[in-house]
C-alpha cells in the first residue's frame, strides 16, 4: 500500500485536514524507528487504498525538539511515497523554509496552502501557479475548515502517487545544512509569488487580546473562564454520569442477574460483582471525558490555550512547569484522567512527565464524594465546608511541593517559545471529531487494565470462599491486618484500610466498600463511622485518600501516556509515601496537641 | 550623518527584554544555544528582521512579540539572548 506523510508546522490546521481526509476513521499505530504512536488512516484514492500518516507538527527538519526528532526518524526509516505538506498561508513568508528543506530531500511533494480564507482576510495574495512554477511542485490553496480547494488537491495527490518516489538521500543532515541557500531561494519565490501588506489591518484578535491579556483583567478573566468550563462540564456531566450508571445498573437487574442465576455463586459473583460492576464504574466516566474533550477542543482550537500559558507562565516557571500545565492542573479537579491525557499539548517530554506527576494531586470529583460523605458524618454543618476547603488547600500544596521537589529531576531544556495563533472559531465538526478520537483512545487503553484490577479486588475480598465478603478472614482482611502496623500510626483502622485498597481501583467505590464492610448503608453507615472514629482519625483518612493514587483509570492513563512503567511506579510510590507522611504528621501532631 | 552617529551612540546593543510594549526594533544578533537558536530561526527570528513588542505579562512573565504576520510568546530570559537595535534600521 502506498503511504502519504502529512507534514507541516504547528498551527497549520494539519490535524483538521487529516480528520477531514480520513473521516475520523483513524487508528493509532507504532512505526519503526520511533517510540511515539502516530495516527494513521486508510482512504480510497482513485482505485487504490492509500495510508495517510499524521506526523507531529514541526518547525524545522533539523530541529532538536522531541517532535522534530520523531519526524526525522520516521522519514528516515519509513520513506513515504508522497509528502503532503500543509502550510499556513497567513505565515507563508516564514513557513516556506520547511518546504524548501523538504524539496532538498528529493521526495514526492504536494503542497497545500491551508487557511486560504484567513490569508485573504489579511490581504495576503498568493499566486499559487507562479509559486508552483518557481518551486517545481504542485501547490494548492485550500481551506481545511470549510473544505474548499480540496477536490483539486486530492486529484493532484492521486496523480503524484502514480510516479515512484525519487528516493531519499541517506545523509539527511548534511543535505539539510544549507540554510544560506534556503534563505535566498525563499526570498526569490516570495518576491515573485506573494504579496503581503506592510501593515496588517487591526483585527478581531488584537481587540480581544487587549481585554483577554490585559495586565490586570487577564488573570481574573482566565479564572472566570476556567470556572465556567469546570462548572459546565460537571453540570452537564454529572447527570449523564448518573444516567449511564443507572442504565447499567438496570441492565444488570433486568437482564444479567436472571441470566446468570444458574451459574455457581462464585462465578456469577466474579462476573457481576467483579467484572461488570467494575467496568460499569469506569463506563460512567465516559460522559465526563467526552464533555471534557469537547470543551478542551474548543479552548485549544480557539487559540485561548496559548493565552492561558502567557498569563500563568510567571508562576508556573518557578515550579519548573509552564502555563499550559496550570490549565491541566485545574482540569484535574474535575477528573484526573482527561487532564493527564490533555498534557499531550506539551512538546517537551520532561515537562509533560513533571506535569503528569503533579496532576494526580488535584482533588477530583470522585474524591470529593468521599469527603462530602465523611465530613457530613463527622463534622458539624458549620465546620464541614471549612474542612472541605482545607482539603482543596492540601491538594494545591501537594502539587506545588511535588513540582518543587522534582523539577530538578525532570529538567527540560525546551525553551518556552510559543506561537500565539489568532483566535479562531472551531467548527462543530472539528470539535466532535476530536472528542470521538479521544474517547476511542481512552476506552481501548483503559479497559484491559481496569478489568484486571477489578477482578483482583473481587478475588481479594472473596477468597477464601468460606469467609464473609470483605470480612477479616478474606485475603483483603488479612492484608488489612498485615498492613495494620503501617496504618496504625496514622490512625486508620483495619476496616478503613480495606476501603483504601478498594479506593485504589476507584474512589467512587470507597463509600460503597465501607457499606459492605460495615454491613450498613447511607445514614446508618455515617452514624457507625461517627461512633467509631474521632475527627482526627477521619481527617487523617481523608488526607490519605486525597494524596494517594487517584484510581486505576488514572494509573492506566499514566502508564499509557508516559509509556514508561518505571515512571508510573515512581508516581504511585511517591504519592503513597507523601500520603503517609502528611497523614502521619497530621495525626501524630494533633494527638500530641491533645486532640 | 548626524542621525547615524546619534543612533549608534544612543542605541548600542540592547536586548529584546529591555524593550517596552509598542516599541519596534531590528534584530541584531541571537546569542542562543543551538536548540533555542533553531527554534527561533524557524519562528522567523533573523538578524535584520523587524520585531515589535506587543505586551509583557505581569509578575515578570513572558513577552508577546510580532515578526511579520506571526505573534510569538517567549520568556524574558530567552528574550535577553536577542540583541536588538531600536529605530528603523535597514528598512
Amino acid at each position: 500500500m502506498k503511504r502519504i506523510a502529512l507534514l507541516g508546522m504547528p498551527n497549520t490546521g494539519k490535524s483538521t485536514l487529516f480528520n477531514r481526509m480520513t473521516g475520523g476513521a483513524a487508528r493509532v499505530g507504532n512505526w519503526p524507528g520511533i517510540t511515539v504512536e502516530l495516527l494513521s488512516g486508510k482512504i480510497l484514492l482513485g482505485s487504490d487504498m492509500v495510508e495517510i500518516i499524521d506526523l507531529p507538527g514541526i518547525y524545522d527538519l533539523h530541529g532538536f525538539s522531541d517532535d522534530e526528532q520523531v519526524v526525522r526518524h520516521f522519514l528516515h526509516d519509513n520513506v513515504p511515497d508522497l509528502a503532503l505538506v500543509i502550510i499556513n498561508a497567513t505565515q507563508i513568508e516564514r513557513q516556506m523554509s520547511l518546504l524548501l528543506q523538504l524539496k532538498q530531500l528529493n521526495m514526492n511533494v504536494v503542497v497545500l496552502l491551508n487557511m486560504a480564507d484567513e490569508a485573504r482576510k489579511y490581504g495576503i495574495s498568493i499566486d499559487s501557479k507562479k509559486m508552483s512554477e518557481l518551486l517545481g511542485m504542485p501547490i494548492f490553496l485550500v481551506s481545511g475548515k470549510y473544505g474548499t480547494g480540496y477536490p483539486e488537491a486530492l486529484q493532484a495527490v492521486t496523480k503524484a502517487l502514480r510516479y515512484p518516489t525519487p528516493g531519499m538521500a541517506e545523509q539527511l543532515r548534511s543535505q539539510l545544512e544549507q540554510d544560506v541557500h534556503i534563505e535566498t531561494e525563499m526570498a526569490r519565490v516570495l518576491r515573485h509569488a506573494v504579496q503581503i501588506p506592510a501593515q496588517l489591518p487591526e483585527n478581531l484578535t488584537e481587540k480581544l487580546d487587549r481585554v483577554m491579556l490585559h495586565p490586570w483583567l487577564g488573570l481574573p478573566i482566565f479564572f472566570g473562564i476556567m470556572y465556567l468550563l469546570f462548572q459546565a462540564i460537571f453540570l452537564l456531566g454529572q447527570p449523564l454520569q448518573g444516567w449511564v450508571g443507572d442504565a447499567l445498573g438496570w441492565l444488570r437487574e433486568a437482564a444479567l442477574d436472571p441470566a446468570f442465576a444458574g451459574l455457581p455463586a462464585w462465578l456469577s459473583g466474579l462476573l457481576l460483582d467483579g467484572i461488570y460492576n467494575g467496568v460499569a464504574t469506569v463506563a460512567a466516566f465516559v460522559p465526563l471525558i467526552v464533555l471534557f474533550f469537547l470543551f478542551m477542543a474548543m479552548v485549544e482550537d480557539s487559540g485561548y490555550l496559548s493565552r492561558a500559558a502567557f498569563l500563568m507562565d510567571a508562576l508556573m516557571a518557578r515550579l519548573g512547569l509552564d502555563g499550559r500545565g496550570f490549565v491541566m492542573l485545574l482540569m484535574g479537579f474535575g477528573c484526573n484522567v482527561p487532564a493527564l491525557m490533555g498534557t499531550r499539548v506539551m512538546r517537551s517530554r520532561a515537562m509533560r512527565l513533571l506535569t503528569m506527576l503533579v496532576i494526580p494531586f488535584s482533588l477530583c470529583s470522585a474524591r470529593l464524594q468521599v469527603f462530602v460523605f465523611i465530613t457530613a458524618a463527622l463534622f458539624s454543618p458549620g465546620v464541614a465546608p471549612l474542612v472541605l476547603f482545607s482539603l482543596y488547600l492540601f491538594s494545591f500544596a501537594a502539587a506545588i511541593l511535588t513540582a518543587l521537589l522534582f523539577k530538578g529531576k525532570f529538567r527540560n531544556n525546551e525553551p518556552f517559545v510559543l506561537e500565539l495563533p489568532p483566535y479562531r472559531f472551531p467548527t462543530a465538526y472539528q470539535i466532535v471529531m476530536r472528542g470521538w478520537l479521544e474517547i476511542q483512545h481512552f476506552l481501548r487503553r483503559a479497559t484491559k487494565f481496569i478489568i484486571a484490577g477489578v477482578v483482583l479486588v473481587w478475588l481479594l475480598t472473596n477468597l477464601p470462599p468460606s469467609a464473609a465478603t470483605a470480612g477479616p478472614d478474606t485475603l483483603a482482611g488479612i492484608i488489612g491486618a498485615w498492613l495494620h502496623p503501617i496504618f496504625a500510626p496514622i490512625g486508620i483502622n483495619e476496616q478503613l484500610t480495606i476501603a483504601l485498597i478498594f479506593g485504589f481501583v476507584a474512589k467512587e467505590i470507597v463509600i460503597g466498600s465501607l457499606a459492605v464492610i460495615y454491613g450498613l448503608s447511607g445514614e446508618a453507615l455515617g452514624g457507625a463511622l461517627g461512633q467509631q472514629l474521632d475527627w482526627v482519625q477521619a481527617y487523617s483518612f481523608m488526607l490519605f485518600t486525597l494524596i494517594y493514587t487517584p484510581c486505576l483509570s488514572a494509573i492506566a492513563t499514566l502508564r499509557s501516556e508516559s509509556k514508561n512503567l518505571g515512571y508510573t511506579l515512581f508516581s504511585i510510590g511517591w504519592s503513597l509515601a507523601l500520603a503517609w507522611l502528611v497523614s502521619f504528621a497530621f495525626y501524630q501532631g494533633a494527638r500530641t496537641l491533645g486532640y | 550623518m548626524a542621525a547615524l552617529l546619534n543612533s549608534s551612540i544612543i542605541m548600542p546593543g540592547i536586548t529584546l527584554a529591555a524593550l517596552h510594549p509598542g516599541d519596534t526594533a531590528t534584530i541584531v544578533a541571537i546569542h542562543a544555544e543551538e536548540a533555542l537558536h533553531q527554534r527561533l530561526l524557524a519562528l522567523g527570528f533573523r538578524s535584520g528582521k523587524q520585531i515589535e513588542l506587543i505586551r509583557k505579562a505581569g509578575f515578570s512573565g513572558p513577552l508577546q512579540v510580532r515578526i511579520g504576520t506571526t505573534d510569538i510568546l517567549l520568556r524574558r530570559s530567552e528574550a535577553a539572548k536577542i540583541t536588538v537595535c531600536q529605530g528603523a534600521v535597514g528598512t
